[in-house]
Formats: structure tokens, sequence, C-alpha cells
């Protein structure tokens, strides 16, 4: 059974969580009328929640000590679930094939507002794969990923509203505006290492929201743009539930495109030198991988697709400003990358529809979603670092050659 | 030239005030290489942990000095709690983890702090008490240099001195120095690392608090949101004098807050920021381990 | 085999998870939906936090009395956060909910992003708060109406205040950058131009949450500004003028109705004396202002926030024009909303054909021991 040390160690950890809330949680003064509110009531729950928490979460480990134990006879086996599932084509191919059909007849089983949202996390999606494509695979941490989303949605915003463009004139442009902008931040900065390359993308996507909000005669502003144009479909009239399917299902369309490209690119001889740059630069650059042009391939990269996806953005909210486009996002794209498991595919889009349906689903605990949130997030990092579907390193296995001798992975 | 020393004036003590929270940053950066992005909510906590108690003592009448020493170490002691809980809670399960997966709990833990004070105290903005007194010896130039400006100067010079005496001369000092240096190593000499890094969130932690009983003072008001603004500026203020360097992140704060106010001063406040990011990318470009950080030679 | 089960079982559990979140279809009824949208969230949540608990009281009220027509109206309260792209989805939530009319958004952007959907369902808006021109004088939204005057009509009434009244010459026109502060200055500084009496000798803005506003305050000092006007919030107004006091600066500080707000005296206590504010005509004498904040005392047992009066009146305009066109139509309720006039607690309003409130009132005050008093 429990022992009761166990039991006197949760009591000190109630206790000491007592301590630790008490002025926030106790005390509520009123500076103005003067006046203390003591609720000691919440002292107590604290101390009780704690209590209860630390004794569950003892268990747990107790019985993941316990599976450890059991299993460590047999390593081989201990590949996860998903994984084999994902590597073995007779379950993929029939498995893509359910999810297929389900994303494409969702709009026909939900309502609009399930449509909606689920746009949304599918933009997410997206963007995810695309950040994967920089911090992921080659190991490039941009906080300021979200400076190039902002890059896309305003082509679409001011192209429109000065030339008239359309959605899908502007499509291609703005990526390619983003893109190009990628290439214009990677080269002073690509030299820098790690964290002070990301300190500096943070710093881009600061500069680029403050211009948006302080040049007034070239992006309005604060106010923002409103009135932008949803996208046509051969100049077919439609309706707003029309418009919200419509759009659903053009995403899909490039979340399939994204899956498909990013799924070749990391096969390729590029993908191979980005994940090689991400465990040793010396070692490639030693193997004449060329490192600024590599490196700059997947800023830029990544880049397109947040353009990308910031047009799809301007269409589908018909209206931007730069409030849409601070640190937070960047941050929240990135939580997408490392909780579904960087470098993983399936992976990030689980990432996507977890983090950005979560919050909506949480309305129902209404004040205290973001809390929720929050501790949700530190609490999958903490019993799932790798993420959820932890990237498999590639390996390749010597089929018995000559004295069956051990494999090798690259 | 007036203008140019009020400025000036201005600028020091905008960069105190950041350095005081960048020590925390950068210590932590130095020991284990994690971005705690929950470090401005620790500022923020000490903010309104003085807060609460110095509003409580005053309303049950204690001398206004009692008060100012009573609540700097309330905050101090909570904060420094909330630290070393923190890093127990969300950042030391993830030491063997993928670099990035401590700096989402970092990013998650701040979201829930915020959300924690929301909703425990309030959303609104609270009047903080000025604790520091208007001296009447600084009247003369009070226009230029104000009497909490004074303070926050003072404040943030006696601490970095102590805080290079500690780094240098103490025997936890030079345990962190080893650990920040190599862990396995430090480890291998019979440094206890996870007390090393506890004591780390500790301190830096209770200048945060420290930093927040001044700043709330100075400009009179907070609320849940203020850590968030007032973190990320400390942290580009600690990567442009270098991550992980002491005098560094001081040396960056200042030259911070000088640009900051030059800027506004000379230019416009609406690119206070714009100059602030690219003055920090510009200082990057040619010293890429900023100001005072040790550039790195990897040996192969 | 084996294998085989457990896909199935995952497949059956994707499906089953997304089932799950369908919401569970509402209990159909006769009711009249009335939604509120706005920030109940984030950093903007204390400006959209007091809207619901107007609309709350209102509907308890009404419902007490036995609804409209007989039927019982049923609140729909959505968050949005103050953010566009969070605000379409809100708004195609209470649309697919069915909606009848809504009271929101709080902030000007987020409205915006959300107007073409409800417009597209026929659905009338009300807000409480979003003071953006372009929302009524655009001509685009014909189901938007406010209660509260727009950026360019305070920033009239503040510019003529400080030109004619205190005879301001040199202005220093500062704004938080945002939606709201930075579309006021803006009229306010053309509005100084074209007087031709006075003169703008500093535009600017300054970052909101800044851990120092000095540079900002030495910089309106060396222009030689005789007067501020600044748009934006009370923490920002309260940062500012504290800080002038503290560099011994006395000049006319002007600000809008995001500054009339009783929060800012109580943060810049004695620093708050004098500064000036336009905000909604006095309403202390109006009855049905009096019963709306008491109302609100015995219900939550503090006063109201920011908004709350315009927020009450709104619910009332809207329900007042739901019975007085005993429809839920979209055509109906803005005929009767243009030509019915109702008591609220910002005056006797209704609504001119672009949607703005007619009958509001909007005054000029001034701090004065710790309180707003009417300057007349």
């Amino acid at each position: 059974m429990f022992p009761l040390k166990e039991l006197k160690r949760s009591a000190l950890i109630a206790l000491w969580f007592a301590f630790l809330t008490f002025p926030i949680m106790v005390i509520k003064v009123d500076p103005i009328e003067r006046t203390v509110e003591w609720r000691w009531d919440n002292m107590f729950f604290i101390a009780l929640g704690s209590f209860v928490i630390s004794i569950l979460s003892k268990v747990y480990l107790i019985r993941k000590e316990r599976r450890a134990g059991r299993k460590k006879g047999n390593r081989s086996i201990t590949e996860p679930f998903m994984q084999r599932i994902l590597r073995e084509p007779r379950f993929l191919y029939p498995l893509s094939l359910a999810v297929l059909v389900f994303a494409l007849s969702f709009p026909y089983l939900f309502s609009t507002y399930q449509t909606n949202i689920m746009t949304t996390a599918l933009m997410y999606v997206v963007l995810g794969l695309g950040l994967n494509i920089v911090v992921g695979v080659a190991g490039l941490l941009d906080l300021g990923y979200v400076a190039f989303y902002a890059v896309g949605a305003y082509s679409y915003a001011l192209l429109n509203m000065h030339f008239n463009m359309g959605f899908w004139a502007v499509l291609p442009i703005g990526g390619l505006f983003a893109a190009f902008l990628g290439i214009l931040l990677g080269f002073p900065v690509l030299r820098l290492r790690g964290d002070y390359l990301a300190i500096v993308t943070l710093g881009f996507g600061e500069i680029i929201r403050l211009i948006l909000e302080n040049w007034n005669d070239f992006s309005q502003g604060p106010s923002g743009i409103a009135n932008i144009a949803r996208p046509g479909f051969f100049g077919m009239d439609m309706s707003f539930a029309g418009g919200i399917t419509y759009i659903y299902y053009l995403v899909v369309g490039l979340v399939i495109v994204t899956i498909f490209v990013v799924n070749r690119l990391q096969n390729s001889r590029l993908g191979r030198a980005w994940l090689a740059l991400r465990e040793d630069e010396i070692a490639c650059q030693a193997m004449g991988i060329d490192k600024t042009k590599t490196k700059l391939v997947a800023f830029s990269l990544g880049a397109f697709w947040a353009g990308l996806v910031g047009v799809i953005f301007a269409a589908k909210t018909t209206f931007v400003n730069p409030a849409s486009f601070t640190f937070l996002e960047s941050a929240i794209i990135l939580s997408i990358v490392v909780l579904g498991g960087m470098g993983s595919i399936v992976g990030v889009i689980f990432g996507a529809l977890i983090l950005i349906l979560m919050p909506e689903y949480l309305r129902a605990l209404s004040e205290y979603r973001m809390l929720a949130f929050g501790g949700i997030l530190v609490v999958m990092m903490v019993f799932r670092p790798e993420g959820l579907i932890s990237n498999v390193r590639r390996s390749y296995q010597f089929k018995k050659q000559s004295s069956g001798q051990a494999s090798d992975r690259s | 030239m007036d203008y140019f020393i009020e400025l000036f004036f201005g600028g020091l003590t905008r960069g105190s005030i950041y350095a005081l929270i960048a020590l925390g940053y950068t210590m932590v950066y130095g020991i284990i290489g994690l971005i705690n992005f929950a470090h401005g909510e620790i500022y923020m906590i000490g903010a309104f942990t003085s807060f609460i108690v110095a509003t409580v003592l005053s309303i049950y009448g204690f001398p206004v000095l009692a008060i100012v020493v009573i609540a700097g170490l309330a905050a101090a002691v909570w904060s420094a709690s909330y630290g070393f809980t923190i890093e127990k809670l969300a950042y030391r399960p993830l030491r063997k983890a993928p670099r990035l997966a401590p700096l989402i709990s970092a990013i998650g833990m701040s979201i829930f702090l915020q959300n924690y004070v929301l909703l425990a105290q309030t959303s609104d903005f609270l009047p903080f008490p000025a604790l520091i007194p208007e001296f009447a010896f600084m009247e003369p130039v009070a226009h230029i240099v104000g009497s909490s400006d004074l303070v926050i100067l003072v404040t943030t010079a006696l601490v970095m001195i102590g805080l290079t005496f500690l780094i240098k001369f103490t025997k936890i000092g030079k345990a962190m120095r080893a650990t920040a240096q190599d862990k396995t190593m430090a480890v291998l000499v019979g440094i206890n690392v996870d007390r090393v890094i506890s004591a780390t969130f500790i301190i830096g932690s209770a200048l945060a608090a420290i930093g927040g009983l001044l700043i709330a003072s100075h400009i009179g008001q907070i609320n849940f949101y203020i850590g968030f603004i007032a973190g990320i500026k400390a942290f580009t203020a600690a990567v442009l004098g270098g991550i992980g360097s002491i005098p560094g992140a001081v040396l960056g704060s200042l030259v911070l807050g000088l640009t900051e106010s030059f800027a506004t001063g000379y230019v416009s406040s609406d690119y206070e920021d714009v100059f602030a990011f690219s003055l920090l990318v510009l200082i990057l470009i040619f010293k890429p381990s900023g100001l005072l950080g040790k550039a790195e030679t990897k040996k192969v | 085999m084996k294998s085989a089960l457990k896909k199935k079982l995952f497949v059956t559990a994707v499906a089953l998870s997304f089932a799950l979140t369908v919401p569970v279809a509402t209990i159909a009824g006769d009711t009249i939906k009335f939604g509120v949208a706005g920030a109940q969230s984030g950093d903007l949540a204390s400006y959209g936090i007091p809207t619901v608990k107007a609309a709350e009281l209102v509907v308890a009220a009404y419902n007490a009395k036995g609804g409209i027509n007989g039927k019982k109206i049923e609140l729909l309260i959505e968050d949005d956060v103050c953010k566009p792209e969070v605000a379409t989805n809100t708004a195609t939530k209470l649309v697919t909910d069915g909606v009848d009319v809504v009271l929101g958004h709080i902030c000007s952007g987020a409205t915006k992003a959300a107007l073409p959907i409800y417009k597209e369902a026929g659905v009338v808006v009300m807000s409480p708060s979003a003071t953006n021109p372009g929302l009524t004088q655009s001509g685009d939204y014909p189901n938007f109406f406010r209660t509260i005057a727009s950026d360019d009509a305070q920033a009239k009434t503040e510019v003529d205040f400080a030109i004619n009244v205190i005879g301001a010459k040199k202005i220093a026109v500062i704004h938080d950058k945002g939606d709201y502060g930075k579309g006021l200055a803006e009229f306010a500084k053309t509005f100084v131009e074209q007087s031709g009496k006075a003169e703008v000798v500093l535009f600017e803005g300054v970052t909101p949450g800044a851990v120092d506003y000095t540079a900002i305050v030495q910089k309106i000092k060396r222009k030689g500004a005789d007067t501020v006007i600044f748009g934006g919030y009370h923490p920002e107004a309260s940062k500012i003028v504290s800080m002038m006091k503290k560099k011994r600066m006395n000049l006319n500080f002007i600000s809008d109705d995001g500054v009339k707000d009783d929060t800012f005296i109580k943060v810049a206590g004695k620093n708050a004396e004098g500064v000036y504010a336009s905000g909604p005509q006095d309403n202390s004498t109006n009855p049905v202002s009096i019963a709306a904040i008491a109302a609100h005392k015995e219900a939550y047992n503090e006063d109201p926030g920011a908004f709350y009066e315009n927020a009450y009146s709104a619910a009332l305009a809207l329900l007042n024009a739901i019975e007085k066109a005993g429809s839920t139509d979209m055509a109906a309720i803005v005929k009767a909303l243009q030509n019915e006039k109702v008591e609220t607690p910002v005056g006797n309003i209704n609504f001119d054909a672009k949607g703005d409130a007619v009958g509001v009132g909007f005054a000029m005050y001034q701090v004065r021991d710790g309180k707003y008093v009417e300057v007349k």
C-alpha cells in the first residue's frame, strides 16, 4: 500500500503550497477603502488540492517505475505504438484515408462554428509544419516566426485594398514576400548561435509589428485594414456559411500539399543536410555542406509557409491589425512544434489541433481557460518532454552481410 | 545640455530597472542554459506581494520605514520561494530533456502565473503606495533626478557589487561558476549541482522581487501583466550584454536604457522599441556573443 | 491482428474525441437569444467584464417581468479576448447558436472583424465601447449601432475645450499606439491644426506597459507645451501624469473616456487632481442610471467597471427595440432603434441612420478633490 512516509511528504508539500500562495490567494486588499479581506478558505483548498495532486503524482511515478522494471528485459518493444503505425504502410494508408474522409466530410457533420475553428486549427497545422522546418528539422530557434505570418497577411490586405488584387493572385506573392524577408533577415543573423538567434528573431518579430503599428500611411496603423475580400471561386457569390466551408476545404488542401512537400523535403538531400546541421555544424562543414546556404533555405522555406497562411488569415477574418501578431502568437506556434514532437509531422498536426482547439473547448471553463492552458502546457512538457510523438531518428540496418555485424545509424 | 543630462539620467534609471530583472535571467541562463520566460512573472509576483504586505501594514498603522523593510523582505522571500518551486516543478524534471522542452514549460508557466494572479487578485490596475519618500536634499535637482531614481540607481549598484562579491569570493559562488562551466565535472568534484541551481533561482528571484518593489513604487501602479513586457526587455538587455555574464547584464541594461531614452528624446518614442531591437541586432552581428559574453570556441 | 484492433480503437478514439466536442444541442424553446461578446479574459478583460454584468442584470430584470411578448430572454456569453481572429470565431459561434441580437464587441478591431459575419446573418449588433468612426460612418455595416460617441466627436469636444476654455496655445498630443488612443489622437491633431488658434508641438505614441516614461515627459517639457492631450487608457495616463508631477511640471492634461474612469483617480491619487477628461454627460441625477448602479452594487457588492452604463443602455435599447418591433427580424429592429426613443442611463436616446446614438451628450470633467466633476 501507500507508504506512510509518502503521506508525510505530501502533507509537507501541501504545507509548502499553503505558505507559497498565502499572500496572493489569501489576502485581498483594497487600497482605497483601506480594507483587508482574509480568504482563509482559499488556503484550505490550496492545501487540500496540492496534497491530493502530490499523492496522485507519486502513485503515478511508482507505477511507472514498476512498469519500467518489468520491461527491462526486452528493450526492443519500447518503440511507441504510434510510430509503429506510422512506419507500416499497411496501417498508414487506411488510416490516412480515414482521416482524409473524415476531414472532407467535416463541414457536413458539424456546425459552421465547428468548421470555422477547425479551419483555424488547420491553419496552425500549416504554420507549425512551416516552423518545424526551421526549428525541428534545421534546429534554428526562431521566436519571431509571426513576423512572416504578418507579412503574408498584410501583403494580401494592402494589395487587395490598393490594387484590388484577388486572393489567388496574392497567395503566391504573399508567400514569396515572406520568403524574401526570411532571406533578408537570415543573411546577417544566421551566424549567431542558438539562443542569440532566438532573441534576434524575437526582436525582428517585434520590429515588424511596431512598424505596422506606427507607420500609418503604409498600414493604417493600429486601427487595421477592414473589408478584405474573401477568396473567390470562379466569380461565384457565396453565402457566409458557404464561404467558411470553402475556406475550410482550401486550408485542407493546403495542409495536404504542405504535408506532402515537407515530407519529401525531409527525405531529400537538403533535408538530410538540415538534420545533420542540427546535430553537428562542424562535422557538416567538414563534409562539404554549405552551412549558410542550407540554413538560409530552411529559414526562407519556413517563412514561405507562414506567408501563405498569412494570406489565408487575412482572407478568412477579412480584417487585419497588428494586435494579431504579437510575441505570444510566436510562442504558441513554437509550442505546437515542441509539444507535438520536434521534427515529426504527425506530432505537429496533433500539437496544433490540441493547442488551438483546446482554448476554444475550454470556453466552458470561462475565466479559468488560460490558467488551464498554461498549466496543461507545463504538465505536458514535464510528462512528455520529447513531445507527443517523438521523432524517430533515421536509422539504417545492415541486413546480414558478411558476419551479421551490428546495425548502424546515420 | 540640460536636456541631454535629463535624458541621460532617465536612461540610467530605466537601465537600472532592466538590470535588476536581467540579472536573474543571466544567472539562470549561465547555469542551466535556459531562457526562463517565467522570470518576468516572478518579478510581477514580487511586486504584488510587496503591494499586499505594504497595504496591509499601512492599514494597521506601521511606520513607513518598517513598511519598506518588511514589504521588501516579504517580496524577496516569496519571490524566492516561487522561483525555487517553479524550478523544482517545471524545470528540474526536464534537465535531461531536449533543449526546447524547458523553454515551452517556461512559457506555459508564465501564462499560468499571469492568470493565477489575475484570478486570485484582480484584472484592474492597482495603486502602488509610494514607498520611496521624496528626500528633501534632492529637491533642487528633482526636475532632473527624482528620489526614486536615486534609490533605484544606488540599489542596482549595491546589488551588482554584492553579487560580484558573492560569485567571486564565496563558496556557493565558486560552486556556481564551476556548475556553469561544466556540470558533469562539477558533480565529479563533489558539488551538489541541484542545490547550486536552486540557489541560483532563489537569488535571481529575490533580486527580481527587489526590482519589483522599486519599479512599482517608481511608476505607482501594478497589475498582473507588468511582468511580461519588463521581462522581454530585461531579457533583451541580458543578451545584449552577453547572456551568462553578470557585468554584461548590467552593462547591456544600461546601454538599452540609454538607447531608448535618447531615441525617444531626439527621434521619436513611436520607434523606441524598434531602436532597442535594432541595436540588439547590430551589436550581435558584430559581436555574436554580446558585449561582454565570452566567444565560444568549440573544440572538435 | 492485435495491431488491427488497436488501430480500430485508435480511429474510434479520434472520432469520439471529435464527436464529444460538438456542443449538446441547445434545448429547443421559444426564447430570444441575446448574445454578449467581448474580452472576458486576457489583458483587456477589465473592459469587457462589466458589459457582461450589465447584460445579466438587464436580462434578469426583463425575465422577472415575464420576458418580451411572452418569450424569455436567454443569454449567450462569449469571449473574444479583443482579438480580431478570435472575434470571428466568437461571432460564428453566436450566429450558429441562432443569436437574435448581440451586445458587443468591446474593441473596435474585434468589432470590425466580426461585423461582416453578423451582417450576413442579419443580426443587429450594438457596442458599448467600440469608438472607431468608420464603424458607423463608412456605411458598411447597417446592422451596427453603439451607445458611445465616436472618436472624432470626442476629439472635437476635447480640442474645443482646450482651445476655447483653457486657451491652450501649444499642445502636445500623446497616444498609446492603440486602436482607440491613436485614432483619437489623430483626430485631435487634425482639429487643432484646422482651428488655427493653437499648434501641435509634439505628436507621439508611448509604449503601453513600459517601465518608465521619463524621456517622453522631458520631451514634452522641452517642446514648451502648455497642454497635453492624451489618447488612450488610464494606466498610461496615470503614469504620465505622475511622472510630470515628479518632474515638477504643471501642464493641463486633457484626456478621454478611457481615462474618465474612477480607477484613474484611485491609481494616480493626488497626482490626478486637475486632470480633464471627456466623457458621457453627467448622469448622476438620471433615475435610470441611479437604478442601474444600485442594481450592480446589490448584485456584486462593488462599483461597476468601465463602460457599464453604456452597456446597460445598449441592452435596454436592444430589448426595447425587439419589444416595440414585435419580432427579431433585423429590418424591424433597425427601424425600431431609429424611431423609438428609450430611457437609458446615458439619456433618452434613439439612433441615427448611421447607427450612432442621438441624445448622448458629451461633457468635460475635471478631477477635483478625488472626484470627476463636470466643467460647465
